[in-house]
């Protein structure tokens, strides 16, 4: 999976809990949370969204380490080998 | 179509009445050979003779009673008392007597009359012989009171006051007498319980009875031609009056200005008014208003018998106001 | 043969437009069955019914305007549904004239008439300039304001705005509020939390907010006077039903019920959360998760600010603030940690309760936050 192919799922599922922003507009360093103003339940959606659509389990201890746009692109990688 | 008078409308429909069964009988001061103080019977007794047009002396409380035991024993006595200024003196047998009976021998006393009275102003005839009491009347339980403000009316209310079981006051107005106006030929019969829209409009209610119809008609026109759509409804029962049709047309132009020449505290306007308060306040737009005669004695001197009773030009004023 | 009346789906609820009747003449409903949806100011509401039974004739035709308490149907047993039964026509007009007198608004001269249609169209009469007798306002000037008022009609989200713009400003001006706060180490329950979700499936972990929930409403239990109405007076509620604020991403909150919160587990507790929260945020909700409300938490989350002090929404008593969990210094022993910790606040009516209850409320929910085993 390339970059931009994590990107364009992650997204998706961003736009799906805050159907009001624009994601894309996210620079890799921005805190994804705090930029789209996503509360914890919907931030939960999204986890159970990764889940589903690239089967990634994103365990609690691991959510500091997806904070910003680009840990996260660079977390689901290393969960999921760029070739399939 | 036939042009004729109010007097000459009254007269058809007395003959008419006449006509109609031979226990319908005319009595009332100088109705025979005088031919009626107002010419309203002028002719009759030549016509129907003297059982059925009596002469009666001079005491309306006598004749008026003679009339109420008249119509107990089965016939159907047509009273006219000369105007409505002499009619105290026949009170006590009106309201005490034909109001009750029916009432007081338990359902089994009608009283079939009718009393016909002249009302309101004629020619300068002063404060004792220009009242407007049709006020006094309406008030009373038992009595059914109606007021003929149109020709048609003065043709058709003898006969249907007639045609009912329990005393009926007919006025009629003295200062409509030579009022010329068309007639339609025949006329349908009247209901007597019915109030009548005279004029349709959308802008304004003018709620009225007897003198007051033609005065509001003429004023309609007036305001018609400045674009006003004013209604005119003629009451014409004031006992019972039609709440139903007031509250119909109050709903339709949301405002209200009644008119009439009898003193206006304790009046038919203020009746009238109490009950678009009771049944359709939510639907006015404007407070409604009244125009009535002075409450003063009618003056002698013309201008100022002018002055005390409503002027179509009040009535196009007062209008004007009200729709801003 | 029972009347169903448009129900009130909040203190400051006078009528709300019938949207779509979900049941037909004849339909066999269930207690909690959705009949109608209707739109108020805070959204399209789902309406159920209270009892059994069979629906009668529709009295009220979709996209009226309904006055709360008219008339809507009638719930018919089925020896009266077989008879034939039919509510009688004039039942609704004296429903509808029963509501119909609207507020008398003093001090503007305005006609009856006018006064009705500026009711009936939402019109704010001080708005209005009259041409009427006196300067009074008529039905022409009110109509006129309708005209220019029409195209500007209020998008939902307006609506909402208005009706917490109303409900607060009731609230402020009504109730004298007192608050208390008091700051809680988190930290017992957050290691709880974390150990119990590595043994759950993603879908099913828990968030702070539910332990949260479940600690005010097993404190209700345990201080009932905050767990009431005002009702010219203080009503102790029996069930435990707690509002939860959820706001809008696009301004504005509502506030769904979870009904009998203190019967649930913490898992039950984040299903009706994984339910309602969507759809409170599509304004979707039924009325009984509407108007059962008996205690109000809002609560920020992670990473916001350290405390949150509420207006309490009648007829409830108190409305309970839970600030961001986050790492402060925390005294104990004699020692000095860092902890996770969070700030409670309590508004509360001071017509119903006092400090001292407030305090007992306050200590009781930080002794079952201490205790997340037991929640």
């Amino acid at each position: 999976m390339t970059e931009d192919q994590i990107k364009s799922v992650v997204f998706r599922l961003l736009k799906t809990v805050a159907p009001d922003t624009d994601p894309t507009q996210l620079k890799p360093g921005d805190n994804i949370r705090q930029s789209l103003s996503i509360d914890s339940f919907d931030y939960l959606q999204f986890i159970v969204g990764l889940d589903k659509e690239l089967g990634i389990q994103t365990p609690e201890e691991d959510y500091g380490k997806i904070g910003t746009l680009k840990e996260l692109v660079e977390y689901v990688s290393s969960r999921r080998p760029l070739a399939k | 179509m036939t042009r004729l008078t109010y007097r000459e409308a009254l007269k058809q429909g007395l003959r008419e009445a006449l006509q109609s069964s031979d226990k319908v009988f005319l009595l009332g001061e100088d109705v025979g050979r005088y031919g009626g103080s107002f010419a309203v019977s002028k002719g009759l007794l030549q016509e129907f003779g003297p059982d059925r047009i009596m002469d009666v002396p001079l005491s309306e409380s006598g004749f008026t009673g003679a009339g109420i035991g008249a119509a107990l024993g089965g016939m159907r006595p047509i009273v006219e008392i000369m105007t409505v200024n002499f009619s105290l003196l026949a009170m006590d047998q009106i309201v005490n007597n034909a109001a009750t009976l029916l009432h007081m021998s338990g359902g089994q006393l009608n009283v079939p009359l009718v009393i016909r009275m002249s009302c309101g102003i004629g020619r300068q005839l002063a404060a004792q012989h220009s009242h407007s009491w049709e006020p006094l009347f309406a008030h009373i339980p038992g009595l059914k009171v109606v007021s003929a403000g149109t020709h048609e009316d003065a043709r058709k209310m003898i006969m249907a006051a007639l045609l009912d079981p329990n005393p009926v006051i007919l006025f009629e107005y003295t200062a409509m007498m030579n009022l010329e106006a068309d007639m339609e030929d025949p006329l349908p019969a009247v209901d007597l319980s019915k109030a009548k829209l005279r004029k349709s409009g959308k802008d304004l209610s003018l709620i009225t009875y007897g003198s007051g119809v033609y005065k509001c008609l003429h004023a309609a026109g007036e305001l018609a031609k400045e674009g006003m759509e004013v209604e005119v409804l003629d009451l014409r029962s004031l006992r019972p009056i039609d709440t139903e049709a007031i509250v119909a047309s109050v709903r339709k132009t949301h405002r209200a200005l009644m008119v009439d020449d009898a003193w206006q505290s304790v009046s038919i306007s203020s009746e009238v008014s109490a009950r678009i308060m009771e049944n359709c306040f939510y639907e006015l737009d404007a407070p409604v208003q009244r125009l009535n005669g002075l409450e003063v004695p009618m003056p002698y001197p013309k201008h100022l018998e002018d002055a005390a009773i409503v002027q179509p030009s009040q009535i196009v004023n007062k209008v004007r106001q009200m729709l801003g | 043969m029972i009347p169903y009346q448009m129900p009130s789906l909040g203190a400051d609820m006078e009528s709300g437009f019938l949207r779509e009747w979900k049941v037909k003449p004849g339909d066999t409903v269930k207690r909690g069955d959705i009949i109608a949806e209707v739109e108020t100011q805070k959204g399209i509401i789902d309406i159920e019914v209270f009892d059994d039974g069979i629906i009668g004739e529709l009295l009220i035709k979709v996209d009226d305007k309904v006055p709360v308490g008219t008339l809507m149907t009638h719930i018919l047993t089925k020896d009266e549904a077989a008879a034939g039964i039919k509510p009688e026509k004039l039942t609704v007009q004296q429903a509808a004239t029963a509501v119909s007198p609207p507020p008398v608004q003093r001090h503007i001269k305005a006609s009856p008439l006018a006064r009705k249609i500026a009711e009936e169209k939402g019109i704010d009469l001080a708005s209005v300039k009259g041409t009427g007798p006196d300067g009074a306002i008529t039905r022409e000037d009110v109509e006129r304001t309708t005209q220019k008022t029409v195209p500007a009609e209020r998008s939902v989200s307006e609506n909402v705005r208005m009706a917490v713009a109303a409900a607060m400003s009731k609230s402020n001006r009504e109730i004298p509020h007192y608050y208390l706060d008091t700051t809680v180490d988190m930290t017992k329950s957050l290691t709880w939390m974390a150990e119990a979700n590595k043994k759950l499936p993603l879908q099913e972990r828990l968030l702070p907010v539910v332990l949260i929930l479940k600690a005010a409403a097993l404190a209700c239990r345990e201080v009932p006077d905050l767990n009431a109405w005002w009702e010219n007076g203080p009503v102790k509620k029996d069930h435990v039903n707690i509002g939860f604020v959820v706001s809008l991403r696009s301004g504005g909150l509502m506030v769904p019920s979870i009904n009998d919160a203190d019967q649930k587990s913490l898992a039950q507790l984040m299903v009706a959360l994984n339910d309602v929260i969507p759809r409170a945020r599509a304004m979707k909700l039924k009325s009984s998760e509407l108007v059962q409300t008996t205690l109000t938490v809002t609560s920020l989350g992670e990473g916001a600010v350290e405390s949150v002090y509420g207006v309490i929404y009648p007829p409830q008593v108190a409305i309970l603030g839970f600030g961001g969990i986050h790492e402060a210094p925390w005294a104990e022993n004699g020692m000095l940690d860092v902890r996770k910790v969070m700030t409670i606040t309590l508004a509360a009516d001071h017509r119903a309760t006092d400090g001292q209850t407030g305090n007992r409320f306050l200590l009781a929910i930080n002794k079952n936050l201490q205790q997340p085993e037991k929640l």
